[in-house]
């Protein structure tokens, strides 16, 4: 069985829980912890590799928590023909996934750090980001 | 003994190949090895950049007379209207004008995907665009409509002309309220989560001559990369000198009106644009060579990052209320540095204007000079200086 990747979205109320030991204690499921950005004060993040019979069950168990819930089966890419290197995504980019090399200010795309929010691809003034199914 | 230059000893030179041409970045380097005096008498011609989004940008387009004749009375081009009360067949678009059918801000923020810049864009990229237009008829001009495509090549006459580029500089954009908000400065997160600016600092081409010692009109400059002109000063032109306690801080509030033949641009230098919650518009490229007549205006083209300054502004809720007034002021080494702190709280900053395309046109520009192709201007009339004192108004109501 392939592993599902998700990214896990959710506010500080979610935070302080135990959601991760839940996944695999109550769902018998084996999780591979991708990326997190957990922090108490602010909104959370993860990504997840999840892999058992009962995933379905657990994903559910997280959306009736309020944990928003998102198949990663896609991608951000950046459009370098149409980027123009403003650097307006640098700005609300959450993780730094889009930032600014100095001191040329070339705007630079590091994907490993991206947590797929879309952000960017809404704010981007030229429709260079782009969304990769 | 100080250095005097005339524009026709810069011209000769220019022709021959000899004169000594550089990027405004580059003279500031130049100035720190060298000296003033030594650098203006050495330069010849400074060549200035930028690239951002410039509203009130727009073209005139004369289609061609159609067979009977039509006088235009509406027009839409890919769906987005044009002016046409001019006369028959011209029409004038403007960059932030939106598609008939786009949503604007009824499901906010809206996205503004399609706009006459994005028209603009697409008429210098050869694409086609699709004509309408309607009429009442005339004796004269009997048609009454017409639904076509057309092509940039395949109309008369095609002039950028923009009302108002290239903001001398420009305010440093954060909010103060609690909620998210969606301006021409960018998405501005709240309790300034993040801060906005968007000139090229130090190679903006009006804070290098903010007196308008040699900006003036007719001077012939590069235009979303081709050859422009400055047809007169722009809208809103109100250029001052930020002076705070006795310390000057660059300069402020001068515009320019830019036009010419669209047909010789580019696309990568007119951009369609979009922002979110705000609206549509068209990123220009321009750049401005500044020549070296005199120490003063090497003084002045060689000002650094660190020596010009952007005052920091509330868009949540001091500008759309007209509330006078700033949140200090914050100079460009800082904001291109990545944060600044306002009222004791350190802030990510963000431009909107890119620098490496600025950098690119001072480049392209420094090419063209130093192949003999372009001469500079003298201008046949100055701009209004800071010494003119113009004020701004705001609207009277009954």
């Amino acid at each position: 069985m392939s592993p599902k990747r998700i990214v896990l979205r959710f506010g500080t109320d979610i935070s302080v829980k135990p959601i991760v030991y839940r996944l695999v204690k109550d769902f018998d499921l084996v999780v591979n912890i991708v990326k997190a950005d957990v922090n108490p004060k602010k909104e959370g993040t993860m990504i997840l590799e999840v892999t058992g019979d009962q995933s379905e069950n657990g994903l559910n168990y997280l959306r009736e928590l309020g944990v928003s819930v998102q198949n990663l089966n896609q991608e951000i890419i950046r459009n370098e023909e149409k980027c123009v290197m403003c650097g307006a995504c640098t700005g609300i980019c959450p993780t730094g996934a889009l930032y600014m090399e100095r001191p040329s200010m070339e705007v630079r795309f590091d994907g490993d750090q991206c947590v797929f929010c879309q952000l960017c691809v809404k704010v981007c003034p030229m429709w260079a980001m782009e969304v990769r199914l | 003994m100080s250095v005097e230059k005339t524009y026709a000893e810069i011209n000769s030179k220019i022709r021959e190949g000899k004169a000594v041409v550089v990027t405004a970045e580059e003279l500031i380097t130049l100035v720190e090895e060298k000296g003033l005096s030594k650098a203006a008498q050495e330069v010849d011609v400074v060549t200035t950049g930028t690239f951002a989004p410039m509203c009130s940008s727009g073209a005139f387009l004369s289609f061609g007379h159609t067979k009977p004749r039509m006088k235009m009375q509406k027009v839409w081009l890919n769906g987005v209207s044009a002016y046409t009360g001019i006369a028959a067949v011209d029409a004038y678009i403007g960059a932030t004008e939106m598609h008939e059918d786009d949503p604007l801000n009824s499901n906010y923020p809206g996205e503004f995907r399609y706009g006459g810049g994005h028209v603009i864009a697409d008429l210098v990229a050869r694409k086609p665009v699709k004509l309408k237009a309607l009429a009442y008829g005339t004796d004269c001009y009997p048609r009454r409509n017409l639904e076509t495509t057309i092509t940039l090549d395949d109309i008369n006459e095609a002039i950028l002309f923009n009302p108002r580029n290239c903001y001398q500089n420009y305010n440093c954009a954060v909010n103060l309220t609690n909620r998210t908000i969606y301006t021409y400065m960018g998405m501005i997160k709240p309790q300034m989560g993040n801060a906005n600016y968007s000139t090229s600092g130090q190679l903006s081409p009006l804070l290098k001559d903010p007196h308008f010692k040699t900006i003036g009109v007719g001077t012939k400059i590069f235009l979303g990369g081709g050859i422009g002109y400055v047809a007169w000063n722009g809208t809103q032109h109100f250029p001052s000198m930020i002076d705070v306690d006795g310390k000057e801080l660059g300069s402020a509030g001068g515009t320019l009106a830019l036009t010419g033949d669209l047909k010789q641009m580019s696309p990568r230098w007119l951009v369609g644009t979009s922002y979110l919650g705000y609206g549509a518009t068209l990123s220009v490229g321009v750049g401005i060579p500044i020549p070296i007549l005199n120490e003063e205006i090497a003084r002045y083209a060689a000002k650094k990052d660190e020596e010009l300054f952007a005052p920091i502004v509330d868009y949540g809720e001091a500008y759309p209320s007209f509330t006078p007034g700033n949140l200090g002021y914050v100079s460009y080494a800082d904001l291109k540095s990545g944060k600044i702190i306002v009222n004791g709280k350190e802030v990510p900053t963000a431009p909107l204007s890119s620098m490496p395309r600025a950098r690119e046109i001072a480049a392209t520009l420094k090419g063209w000079i130093q192949k003999g192709d372009f001469q500079l201007t003298e201008p046949v009339k100055t701009l209004p200086s800071p010494a003119d004192g113009f004020i701004a108004h705001s609207i009277k109501e009954d």
